[in-house]
């Protein structure tokens, strides 16, 4: 099909083999997306320019920034983000809710039953030298019982979708997701942007958000806490997610602490307060397992608090993630879950992975050394985009490099099929334009309850043809809209 | 509220109150420089770097352009304009969800404007556009802190960290002054200057007409209650934050007792007597008690021992 048989502003818009959000093959506009797609049409090129001016100025008046590293003083960024919604269907959000929830409660099952019992090791469905060699593995945690068993308190699903339509999940975080908070702006931002498009769609909300949080992570306290003091534990301002951290403390009413805060005495957590010492009972922490205790984990580590790890033992406080989440997100354990959760719920995953190799395997280890060129190759506890090779993308040099450091570590590569992330509508420089997008859920867990706001992080790669959405190389966000069933 | 959090909003308006400072003491002796008198520019700028402590700067030469370039950009000299504009952005940065968004944007702002002057090429060796710049900036936040946040506690602990400056400041330039000049009164330029470098002249004039006398000049800076750059004036709402912060089980006795003691003896004081017993001895005084206050405010609320809390 002729670019010029597309009316403006969609002249530049292409279909290609991936699934297009707002377009089916045919060019037809998909029913989700009317609105929508009627609304660009209708809309003069002065009118758009002018509420994406309105847009960027709300991101940049809100201070809404990540910081860059590798620079001396790390540079703080406006996050990119993208005019035009994402549009979800009450039907596929159905389903996304269901799958998420059935993939977290298996994973908590999968947590415990390895720092206990390791029903599913002794039974074989998942190798135990794949656990042990997990650098992310926490034998402190063995044994260790955490309140009302639940590990996994806060995650950001990473979603894609398939040329055929399926969303298929692509990551787990379980350690500390971040990004919740650009999907909360974002959507403030909206709303100010297109009010009467946003009252058109009926979109669902997903402001409760920080409140969920909040009711999840009292909910959690240590046993006998009636009225449980609740911090967010950051690493402090160098950090690049920094502005999220005092973002949700300001939203949930309660104190953003360092290390330095808090006091251990008698296997009993306090922070510094002017009024003397305040007892903690919940942890929202948002610094690595590595870096909680340097008396447990890192000596070196200065963003910690010496003792920590004592009291947590003693069930006097709960850490919201768990400590040694890590082994469930491992891009290699990935390969498992959907055994996993065959094997705690009886049940067939609702979410499908996607094919991945495990170099680990001989013959799956050969697959992708012959077919480097193709397959995308990623470590399996790397993530922010860093340490990945894309074959269609790569040198021949860069397909050798990695190809040595996957004969010397193959436990800790795996290779996917280069990934056809969905692409969708963007407006770029006063055109509509298709780039590829993913979608983050956030999904919290109580250990009785799973909550999933509507809609999560749509991350978009702006750059024309790529496939890296991470904001650290060029990525930005879209809000997500899940709409209302039409009455 | 957290103690770093205090700490921090405390050292904001420290290094904020000692930018200002800072910057008019410049501005003044730029000023004198204009006119001839019996005082050579350097002794003038030597007894400016004594009042600010002789702090270590990066240039060998003392002349005035070099001075003034150090005394604005030296990041090194922990009594530049730069260095006090870069101590209260970064301790704003810490504390960011506890000030409001307009201190934060207004902080922002004097920080870029200052960064942005160090930037440009071919300084202006007489600098009174930015200086005026700098002090403009920092009046403006302080309306805009006392405007648009919440008098509560860490707002306390900026005013406490505004006042113990500006007592430790005023006392010191004070005391170099009172030092060199005694009650000579053929140097009325100097306590004109004097009276300037604390924004005082006018008010000294409504009070004791522009008949300016050395021993009127101290009994004003020191202890004129109504003035807001006086010693005393500035210990009063040293003593009233302080009283006003919450009791901390007792920790507090002591900062507290330090504060009240010495808003009293400002309060009872004559000013015959204080110039009989040694102005300069008194004033000393008065810089040690603010050491103590410090001291004793840490112990109270952001150091404490963690024995002594326990029972929170």
């Amino acid at each position: 099909m002729p670019a010029t048989s597309w009316p403006p502003p969609f002249r530049q818009y292409e279909l290609d083999d991936a699934y297009d959000e707002m377009f089916a093959p045919d060019q037809d506009v998909r029913s989700h997306y009317g609105t929508l797609h009627q609304r660009l049409l209708d809309t003069p090129v002065e009118e758009m320019r002018r509420r994406k001016q309105a847009a960027d100025l709300a991101f940049l008046h809100q201070g809404i920034t990540f910081t860059v590293y590798g620079r001396d003083e790390g540079i703080e960024k406006i996050f990119p983000n993208d005019l035009l919604p994402r549009i979800i269907t009450q039907g596929e959000w159905t389903k996304i809710e269901r799958g998420l929830a059935q993939r977290i409660v298996a994973l908590n099952l999968f947590l415990k039953d390895i720092y206990h019992e390791g029903k599913i090791l002794n039974d074989g469905i998942v190798p135990r030298e794949m656990i042990y060699s997990c650098k992310h593995y926490r034998r402190q945690m063995k044994g260790l019982d955490v309140p009302r068993d639940v590990y996994i308190t806060v995650v950001g699903t990473d979603l894609i979708r398939h040329p055929d339509g399926r969303y298929l999940v692509l990551e787990d975080n379980l350690r500390v997701p971040s990004g919740v908070s650009y999907m909360l702006t974002g959507r403030q931002v909206m709303k100010r942007v297109f009010p009467e498009l946003f009252q058109a769609c009926r979109v669902k909300p997903i402001e409760e958000y920080p409140q969920a949080l909040l009711q999840t992570l009292r909910n959690l306290a240590p046993h006998g806490r009636m009225d449980p003091t609740i911090v967010l534990l950051t690493p402090g301002v160098f950090n690049s997610a920094y502005f999220e951290h005092t973002y949700l403390a300001r939203q949930m009413g309660i104190e953003l602490v360092e290390g330095r805060d808090l006091v251990v005495n008698d296997n009993v957590l306090y922070m510094r307060t002017t009024a003397g010492l305040r007892r903690v009972d919940v942890i929202y922490r948002r610094i690595d397992d590595d870096f909680i205790d340097p008396l447990a984990f890192r000596p070196d580590s200065i963003l910690g608090v010496p003792g920590l790890f004592n009291v947590y033992r003693a069930g006097n406080i709960t850490l919201c993630n768990a400590l040694g989440n890590g082994i469930a997100d491992d891009k290699a354990v990935y390969a498992y879950v959907p055994a996993i959760i065959k094997y705690y719920l009886n049940e067939d995953p609702i979410l499908d992975n996607v094919e991945t190799f495990l170099c680990s395997n001989p013959a799956q280890m050969d697959y992708v050394l012959q077919n480097l060129d193709k397959l995308v190759v990623k470590a399996v506890g790397e993530s922010g985009g860093y340490g990945m090779l894309i074959g269609p993308h790569s040198t021949k040099e860069q397909q050798e490099e990695f190809r040595r450091k996957i004969i010397d570590d193959p436990r800790n590569y795996i290779a996917q099929p280069t990934l056809m992330l969905s692409r969708a509508p963007c407006y770029i420089d006063g055109q509509v334009e298709a780039r590829h997008i993913d979608l983050r859920p956030y999904i919290l867990y109580d250990g009785k309850k799973v909550t999933t706001v509507p809609g999560g992080l749509t991350r978009v790669a702006l750059r024309k043809g790529s496939l890296v959405v991470n904001s650290s190389q060029g990525g930005g966000s879209k809000d997500t809209w899940v709409l209302h069933d039409k009455e | 509220m957290l103690s770093r959090v205090a700490d921090g909003l405390y050292w904001m308006a420290r290094y904020l109150e000692r930018a200002e400072h800072t910057a008019r003491l410049i501005e003044v002796q730029l000023n004198l420089m204009l006119d001839q008198s019996a005082y050579s520019a350097d002794e003038r700028w030597r007894r400016i770097l004594a009042s600010l402590g002789d702090p270590k700067l990066n240039t060998e030469s003392r002349d005035a352009q070099s001075l003034t370039y150090s005394l604005i950009f030296d990041r090194s000299c922990r009594s530049s304009i730069v260095a006090a504009i870069v101590g209260a952005r970064e301790n704003s940065r810490q504390v960011r969800q506890q000030i409001s968004s307009e201190m934060w944007e207004q902080l922002n702002r004097l920080f870029h404007q200052v960064r942005r002057a160090d930037l440009e090429e071919g300084w202006d060796p007489q600098p009174h556009d930015f200086l005026l710049q700098v002090h403009e900036g920092c009046h403006l936040f302080q309306g805009i802190t006392d405007g648009t946040m919440s008098h509560n506690e860490g707002w306390q602990f900026i005013q406490i960290g505004r006042h113990i400056e500006r007592v430790m400041a005023t006392s010191k330039l004070l005391d170099t002054h009172y030092r060199e000049f005694g009650d000579d009164e053929q140097a009325h330029l100097e306590w004109i200057g004097l009276l300037r470098s604390c924004t005082a002249f006018e008010a000294y004039c409504k009070y004791y007409t522009a008949d300016v006398r050395p021993d009127r000049v101290a009994e004003f800076l020191l202890l004129n209650d109504e003035f807001p750059h006086t010693i005393r004036f500035a210990a009063d709402h040293l003593e009233a934050a302080l009283k006003a912060l919450p009791d901390g089980d007792g920790r507090c006795a002591r900062v507290r007792l330090l504060a009240g003691r010495l808003k009293a003896s400002l309060s009872f004081a004559q000013a015959d007597e204080i110039m009989a017993q040694g102005f300069n001895s008194y004033l000393h005084s008065i810089q040690t008690q603010c050491g103590q206050i410090d001291d004793a405010l840490r112990q109270a609320y952001i150091d404490y021992p963690v024995e002594s809390a326990l029972t929170a």
